[in-house]
């Protein structure tokens, strides 16, 4: 890829990095990027990606933009009230950095479409708030053999982990979805909308350490952290050979889309 | 007393106690909503009513987190 002088201008302070220079940043601008959740944590996943210049953005929400979304979902702004997320998000990127070409799904990740959708991209980032969609996402990716970021925010609390084939996945630490309505999601419970940047930046983080192969992925590890105290902690997970997906003997040999919590409010 | 870990922070109490007097104390009140690890293994949930902790052991309490978007 040949960079114009604008976008040596534009990615320079990359460039200058000795760990990226002209080579990473031509593996960013190559680099394909699925967004599932244009919401707190895809709001900022998706504004760091398209800074960076991450060549196809993929974003998938069947959601239109709520007044109560705004206070965490910092791609949408007050005028984007019940326009289409997706679109939102897209005009966004588009005025940010026209480099980037965006696809959007309007529509939910469900087993029927989740390996035809994720096959087409390198790197898979979860920013969705229901655990039926994580395992989803997870299983999808692990039999797909694709990459992805786990991220979950709650409160004052954010936990995120690097999934790689081969490595520890979100079922090996979690097993299976809590019984629905056992644990809240953020339109229940709240959530201080800042600790979205906060987890989705450090998603975004890894998103580009992968696209360049620079440092060691947050891999085998879960980060979790609470902003009250600002501690930050990394718990050590291990592959689990019990693994209903990636174990020795997996039961899951097909996707499925769990039950939904039934009490859905609307976030 | 003795002293193990739990999400990092020491805790003092008898020893050995059983991880669902461990789970009481941290205020875990929903088994279904944490996966548990002790020294770095999992525990099984059907195992959580027979394991004891010891000295020395390594607790950690591992949380569902959802947020982001509905999707």
């Amino acid at each position: 890829m040949d960079f114009t002088e604008d976008q040596i201008h534009r990615y320079s302070r990359h460039i200058l990095l000795q760990d990226v220079g002209v080579e990473g940043q031509e593996k960013i601008s190559n680099g394909k990027v699925l967004i599932v959740g244009a919401g707190g944590l895809g709001a900022p996943v998706a504004l760091y990606l398209a800074a960076a210049g991450v060549g196809t953005i993929g974003i998938i929400d069947g959601d239109v933009v709520d007044l109560s979304n705004l206070q965490r979902q910092i791609i949408h702004f007050t005028p984007d009230v019940n326009k289409a997320k997706v679109l939102s998000a897209k005009e966004k990127i588009n005025q940010l950095n026209p480099d980037v070409k965006v696809i959007t799904y309007r529509e939910l990740l469900t087993a029927s479409n989740a390996l035809e959708i994720i096959g087409q991209y390198d790197f898979i980032v979860d920013g969705t708030d229901n655990f039926p969609v994580k395992f989803l996402i997870n299983d999808a990716c692990v039999k797909a053999g694709k990459p992805f970021s786990h991220g979950g925010i709650l409160r004052f609390d954010g936990q995120t982990m690097t999934v790689l084939p081969g490595t520890a996945c979100y079922r090996c630490v979690f097993h299976a979805p809590p019984p629905p309505n056992a644990v809240p999601t953020c339109s229940e419970a709240g959530v201080l909308g800042a600790i979205a940047g906060m987890l989705g930046t450090i998603q975004a983080t890894e998103v580009l350490k992968y696209l360049t192969g620079v440092g060691d992925l947050l891999t085998n590890r879960l980060l979790t952290f609470n902003a009250k105290t600002m501690e930050f902690r990394t718990i050590k997970v291990k592959h689990n050979h019990n693994c209903a997906v990636c174990g020795d003997h997996p039961t899951i040999t097909e996707l499925v889309d769990y039950e939904q919590a039934t009490c859905e409010i609307k976030n | 007393m003795g002293i193990f870990q739990v999400n990092g922070k020491n805790q003092e109490i008898e020893t050995p106690v059983s991880l669902v007097e461990v789970m009481k104390i941290n205020n875990v009140t929903q088994p279904e909503m944490v996966s548990i690890q002790v020294n770095g293994e999992f525990v099984s949930r059907d195992d959580f009513g027979t394991v004891q902790i010891n000295q020395g052991d390594e607790v950690d309490f591992l949380y569902f987190m959802g947020g982001g978007s509905r999707c």
